[in-house]
């Protein structure tokens, strides 16, 4: 614990994170610098009301004109964004919406993140599953229906080494037809491999993109390096992988901003790879075991929602998903709107679906959770709450090849 | 209101220019050139190196004023070998390493060839010249001609000769939207409302040459050009004002739901 109190109180204890660790990749990109110019030289209270109606006006977004929409003169105006937000999303996805599910497979990490409950310093139950503990899960999940799954782990390299990732998703493509990622960034040459091994979608938060904001909430660790971070993306699709996830974590530093750079993030690298499947996730910081009181900005539903309209409006053709951090009646109000995708049956705890899908679990390990879900409803309940609201639940939009 | 911003200049290969009006040279007497450049304000040219008289007979060179910007453009090459050996001659001709890529297989269409665009534009941008593909306008292309290393690319608007305007906008738009290289107009233009037009959306410049040709009064028409394409740049650059759309909204909200 004397080092979490020297990373926790004496900044100069911590590596530069602005500086590559010696084994990662660096790639040539100007996407970075792009984002970064646009999002500094934000100033939200500058947009008007008139700048909004423009901007509602205009058949094609500019950044100016989303620049305009996440601005607080642009709050008047939610249920004009929403009406045309709900347009943009007929358009590109009719009145569909994808359902998936998350497994968490190991709970370790190495990291020090102050906000996350999988920090290695909190005081919480670790599991990690063997091949056979995943496949369990992934019969009982892919007999509930689901067709596409998130397999997520904590940041471990020592404990979720790339052959134990590599290994699950070869078991995943077993079971589902769309196998996505959420681990730790990798090399392009290991996002080739997890390719091959059957992984096709790649998600990776930046968490926040003010990188002194990041600095200071993300003291040791492989993640504290924030550039390498940034790219992962990129490397994830020079490594033939066709889609990519991008957030912020909205409430670690001004929310506008972050908002802001998240979708010029996707738009730039959309404009650079055009075949890759782009899409957003925009959660907010949800309470976490053992979490401290560290001073986060609070995001409404209101802003919550405008952020997710200007989303849609300046990308109309991106994948959002809204995370089960948010309630039922968000999310179900959120799909008419702007969604295109959400998670159902979710655990964020490791090896507890067999109970959760009503199995006889026996003496079934159970580790700890990342963060407190909100709406906990099942595969059947998701299903026939959308069909209800007049939408179509699609499980799954995928020829594997 | 700005009168003139002296910084919005059209860049290619390197050179700055002040006028978005480039003018075809073909299909009127050279005798009328230098006035149709002067009343349209042009700083580029273009000319068919396959039409250029070049000996004693009314050679073309000499009817250029000075100071404009002569644009070569490979018509009559039919694949990417003659557009390149065109291409060639050109820089012989008019010792300038600007050069339209024109490639087109059917005489009665006139439409270009894209994919032995993109060969040609590849070949003679790795030989040092300034290359402006004249293309159907058509985002995969584009993108295509961006990494073969074009300086812009030239989008026909409508047949070309046609006068009838913007016929292909939406996919001219895409261009505008999505490339980071100037997408000049080209091609089947035939009013200054349409030039307008085509500045409005975002149009680097625009080009025209049978407008002009099938005027009643051709140099009255360059100036008539001229003045259109600078409003719409104008407009363009000043931001487009909203359009009411009538009977959009929904009488159900959709933001009821939420709590805080």
């Amino acid at each position: 614990m004397d080092r979490k109190y020297q990373l926790e109180n004496d900044p100069s204890s911590r590596i530069n994170h602005m500086e590559y660790l010696p084994d990662m990749e660096v790639i040539e990109s100007d996407i970075c610098d792009k984002v970064l110019e646009e999002m500094n030289s934000y100033d939200a209270s500058r947009y008007t009301a008139r700048d909004v109606r423009n901007a509602l006006s205009h058949e094609n977004c500019s950044i100016e004109d989303v620049k305009a929409l996440l601005s607080p003169a642009a709050e008047p105006f939610l249920e004009e964004m929403a009406q045309r937000a709900q347009r943009e999303t007929s358009r590109h996805f009719g009145n569909t919406v994808y359902i998936f599910t998350p497994l968490y497979i190991d709970n370790h990490c190495e990291n020090y993140c102050v906000y996350c409950g999988f920090n290695r310093y909190n005081k919480i139950r670790r599991l990690k599953l063997n091949m056979e503990e995943i496949e369990h899960e992934m019969d009982v999940i892919a007999r509930s229906g689901m067709e596409e799954i998130l397999l997520l782990t904590g940041e471990s390299r020592g404990s979720s080494s790339i052959r134990y990732i590599g290994e699950a998703c070869r078991l995943a493509a077993k079971y589902f037809r769309m196998v996505g990622l959420e681990v730790y960034p990798v090399n392009t040459e290991d996002y080739r491999y997890f390719h091959e091994c059957g992984a096709d979608y790649v998600t990776v938060f930046q968490e926040t993109y003010n990188s002194d904001r990041y600095e200071e909430l993300h003291l040791d660790g492989r993640k504290r390096i924030w550039p390498y971070r940034f790219h992962t993306q990129e490397r994830a699709l020079m490594a033939g992988m066709r889609g990519v996830g991008f957030s912020a974590l909205l409430g670690l530093s001004d929310f506008r901003r972050d908002a802001l750079a998240t979708a010029l993030h996707v738009y730039y690298l959309q404009r650079k790879y055009p075949r890759a499947e782009m899409s957003l996730s925009c959660p907010r910081i949800r309470p976490i075991v053992g979490g401290t009181d560290l001073c986060y900005e609070k995001v409404s539903e209101r802003q919550l929602c405008q952020i997710l309209c200007a989303y849609r409006i300046f990308l109309p053709f991106a994948g959002i998903t809204v995370s089960s951090r948010e309630s039922s009646a968000f999310r179900n109000g959120i799909v008419r709107i702007a969604a295109t995708k959400v998670s159902a049956g979710v655990s964020t705890g490791i090896g507890d679906h067999a109970e959760k899908y009503g199995e006889e679990c026996g003496e079934c390990k159970e580790g700890d959770e990342q963060f407190e879900i909100n709406d906990t409803r099942s595969l059947d309940t998701m299903y026939n709450d959308i069909r209800g609201a007049g939408l179509q639940p699609v499980l799954n939009d995928y020829v594997s090849l | 209101m700005q009168e003139k911003d002296e910084k919005d200049t059209l860049v290619l290969g390197g050179k700055e220019f002040h006028s978005r009006f480039i003018l075809g040279s073909g299909k009127y007497s050279l005798q009328l050139i230098e006035a149709a450049v002067r009343d349209a304000g042009a700083e580029i040219v273009t000319l068919a190196v396959r039409r250029a008289q070049t000996k004693e007979h009314e050679n073309i060179l000499s009817y250029i004023p000075e100071g404009v910007t002569l644009l070569p453009n490979t018509s009559g090459a039919r694949d990417a070998h003659e557009a390149v050996r065109i291409a060639h001659l050109a820089r012989e001709l008019c010792g300038s390493n600007f050069v339209k890529i024109e490639i087109m297989r059917d005489t009665k269409y006139l439409l270009p060839d894209n994919a032995e665009t993109i060969r040609a534009t590849e070949i003679l941008a790795k030989e040092g010249f300034v290359v402006l593909p004249y293309m159907y306008p058509d985002l995969n292309v584009g993108r295509d001609l961006v990494s073969a290393g074009a300086a812009a690319v030239m989008p026909l608007a409508a047949p070309i000769g046609s006068n009838r305007g913007l016929a292909t906008r939406d996919f001219i738009q895409m261009l505008i939207d999505e490339l980071d290289l100037p997408v000049i107009v080209d091609a089947g233009i035939g009013k200054p409302s349409q030039a307008c037009e085509a500045m409005e959306m975002g149009a680097a410049a625009v080009m025209a040459n049978t407008a002009l040709a099938t005027a009643g009064n051709l140099t009255m028409m360059a100036s008539a050009f001229r003045q259109a394409i600078d409003a719409g740049r104008k407009a363009y650059l000043s931001g487009l004002g909203r359009v009411l759309v009538r009977g959009a909204a929904s009488s159900d909200p959709l933001t009821g739901f939420l709590r805080d």
